[in-house]
């Protein structure tokens, strides 16, 4: 097997980070099915197969809905298993998700997020993810390359976890984090192997001796009993997934929790966001900050589960709030995100002045213009002490 | 292959136990374990949502000795790939020393229509299992709605008799012959009436290497509407008037693995049916007519298929 030396940095796209962290993980089993724009990944771990850098079983199938029907299938026989996919692909798994999850099956899945149809459109933003944070998966939204790469490798610690065994979407957006070349730093093969450490398959099908039936019919006398035995995977996810990140870091230098504060120290106004646009509210806050002006950011990495508590703390010097949603819940008055936050905040000892920000759709470029603007809509809400627009379209034109 | 000797697979353990909640006289049960009988070693079985699957898995309990999956209607095949798969990449890994085979079990509904991309898929890709299709000819397991598997005048509830349509107006999907075209190692439809015969082709479904399937008609008693002791009457009346021919496609080669000295006339199985009495009233014999020419039809398509 090819190796990585440590402490290196290589030029790379977010596709090929992550398709090298799946290299790295080497599954047993690898199901996937290409799509725009997550397609390299298929297209790399193809050539890893090919060349022999992998032992993994690779099922080229013949749909989204099949891998990861067959990634079910593998892993309740025993093995390790990973897919990626994107937008219509992650639509067209909705059903299954929810099996995967309810079936408590650790396959973890790359989402490159891309927004759905219709119009058809392949560029980046949250709506595929989104429509599916209530199937039962840990999803973690990821920044960068580096990120991403990063956490594809920790998922798998954190859906195998004896407390959690819960399917894990490791989130980044198209095209900005997926197809732009940035420097990343990966561990050695041997680290990652170290790492992720050998599969302990549960209740493996291939056991033969041991005959265990997955998929029952469980009716109104037991299926509300499971139910709850799978949230509380969920319940007990945060603690894992900052265990792990913590270990992570001891081996990377890197560490990331369930929300990155940035520049909260002093911040009245505090914009939230997921994923690449944090980078760019990065530049915002430090030039706003530069000005005197007291804005703080803070990304929600892990979405589900949602930490609701270190949202809570993140924001509790906050007088105004922006929460910006790279998807919208057509109807609900917020976006998901926004939402959830808002629904936290209702235990805060005193509320902020809230607003929720629709942005990016169909890709649509979120640069530092854009963001300004919602720091202007928060110094709006600080000076007259009320939120002109709680739900707005950032940039949209005819709004 | 060892001789099938009714006496010896008695003393075999059954794959699916008594106990299960399918309908008295139901064909499926009947078919499952015939087929389990000529695994010959470790199986683990996948079951598509279907009557079968709801009736035998009702938790906490089971019916099935044999490792069991389940995951949704029309993924049956897709997931059996995995677990195919799986079973290659942890033998290889040296993680299982056990030859497993794989048998799926979907009915017409999870195999015809809603998982025929997952089949097909499947079938293309070579996944080593046995899918066998136990065939009831509509979707049972919702209570009897219309399948591409439901022939021409049948009655259902989403094909039914009124004064302006008489049963289902479409002609039945011919299953058998799609996957063939997929040129699979071993397709074959059988019957649970010639059980001899059903089971040397399991058998060989389970011995060839790659894809293999199997149709089996499969009587059902409230969706074809009988008494429940007449089952395998039907199942024989299928095969002896032509409707459900018995045969085999063997790496490309065609052959008939029983047929009737003379085939009898179609109204014979239809007759014995509530599901087609409307057929059979004064004045509509041009439909009686179109059934039989169906059947003909097929028949004589495979005898030119097997070189007769």
């Amino acid at each position: 097997m090819a190796t990585t030396t440590s402490k290196r940095r290589i030029a790379i796209s977010g596709n090929g980070a992550v398709a090298q962290a799946m290299r790295q993980i080497n599954p047993h089993v690898v199901a996937a099915y290409p799509i725009t724009p997550q397609t390299d990944v298929v297209e790399d771990f193809s050539q890893f197969v090919a060349d022999g850098l992998v032992t993994t079983e690779f099922v080229p199938v013949e749909s989204e809905h099949s891998a990861i029907s067959t990634c079910i299938g593998a892993a309740a026989a025993g093995a390790r298993v990973m897919t990626a996919t994107s937008s219509q692909g992650l639509a067209l798994m909705h059903e299954v998700l929810y099996i995967a999850a309810g079936m408590r099956l650790p396959i973890v899945m790359p989402v490159v997020n891309r927004t759905l149809s219709a119009p058809i459109n392949i560029h980046g933003d949250h709506s595929d993810s989104m429509g599916s944070r209530d199937a039962g998966w840990v999803q973690i939204y990821c920044k960068n390359a580096q990120e991403a790469y990063d956490t594809a490798v920790m998922a798998v610690r954190v859906a195998e976890h004896d407390d959690v065994r819960l399917p894990v979407m490791v989130c980044y957006d198209g095209f900005i984090t997926s197809h732009a070349l940035t420097s990343i730093e990966p561990l050695a093969d041997e680290q990652v192997q170290a790492f992720v450490g050998k599969h302990k398959a549960h209740y493996p099908l291939l056991d033969t001796q041991h005959p265990v039936t997955y998929g029952p019919l469980a009716l109104f006398d037991y299926y509300f009993e499971l139910k709850r035995q799978q949230a509380e995977g969920m319940f007990q996810a945060p603690r894992v997934i900052q265990d792990v990140a913590e270990e992570y870091a001891r081996l990377s230098g890197r560490y990331y929790g369930l929300v990155e504060e940035y520049r909260l120290e002093g911040a009245e106004m505090v914009v939230v966001v997921l994923s690449s646009a944090a980078s760019t509210m990065e530049v915002v806050v430090d030039e706003t900050r530069a000005q005197g002006v007291p804005v703080g950011l803070l990304r929600v990495r892990a979405y589900r589960p949602f930490p609701r508590a270190e949202i809570l703390r993140g924001l509790s010097g906050a007088r105004a709030v922006a929460v910006l949603d790279r998807a919208d819940a057509p109807g609900a008055g917020n976006g998901p995100v926004g939402g959830d936050v808002r629904s936290a905040l209702f235990e805060a000892e005193r509320r902020p002045l809230f607003m929720n920000g629709i942005y990016g759709l169909g890709g649509r470029d979120t640069g530092p213009d854009l963001l300004r603007q919602v720091v202007e809509r928060l110094q709006g809400a600080l000076a007259t002490g009320k939120v002109a627009e709680p739900l707005f379209y950032l940039g949209v034109r005819g709004d | 292959m060892a001789p099938i000797n009714l006496k010896e697979l008695a003393k075999e353990q059954e794959g699916l136990s008594s106990g299960h909640r399918m309908c008295a006289g139901c064909a499926a049960p009947i078919v499952v374990r015939q087929i389990m009988h000529a695994a010959g070693g470790p199986v683990v079985a996948i079951n598509a949502t279907s009557c079968l699957e709801v009736t035998t898995s009702v938790y906490p309990t089971t019916a099935w000795n044999v490792p069991w999956l389940h995951n949704a209607f029309e993924n049956a095949s897709a997931t059996a790939g995995g677990v195919e798969t799986a079973l290659r990449a942890l033998w290889k890994a040296g993680e299982i020393t056990e030859d497993v085979k794989i048998v799926v079990f979907g009915g017409d509904g999870g195999t015809f229509d809603i998982g025929l991309q997952s089949l097909s898929g499947a079938l293309e890709r070579g996944h080593n299992f046995v899918y066998v299709c136990y065939d009831n000819e509509a979707y049972m397991n919702t209570g009897i709605q219309r399948s591409s598997a439901t022939p021409r005048g049948a009655s259902t509830t989403t094909s039914p008799v009124g004064r302006a349509q008489l049963g289902k107006r479409q002609t039945r999907k011919n299953m058998t012959e799609v996957v063939a075209a997929h040129r699979i190692p071993y397709v074959a439809q059988a019957s649970p009436s010639h059980w001899r015969d059903l089971i040397t082709k399991a058998q060989k479904a389970f011995q060839v290497d790659g894809p293999a399937f199997l149709n089996v008609i499969s009587p059902c008693v409230p969706g074809w509407r009988y008494e429940s002791q007449d089952t395998i009457k039907l199942a024989k009346l299928a095969v002896e008037t032509g409707y459900w021919p018995l045969y085999e496609v063997e790496d490309g080669k065609y052959r008939f693995t029983y047929k009737p000295r003379e085939r009898k006339p179609v109204a014979e199985f239809l007759a014995a049916q509530g599901r087609f009495q409307h057929l059979l009233k004064p004045g509509r014999e041009d439909e009686l007519a179109a059934m039989q020419a169906d059947v003909d039809a097929q028949w004589e398509e495979l005898l030119r298929r097997v070189g007769e």
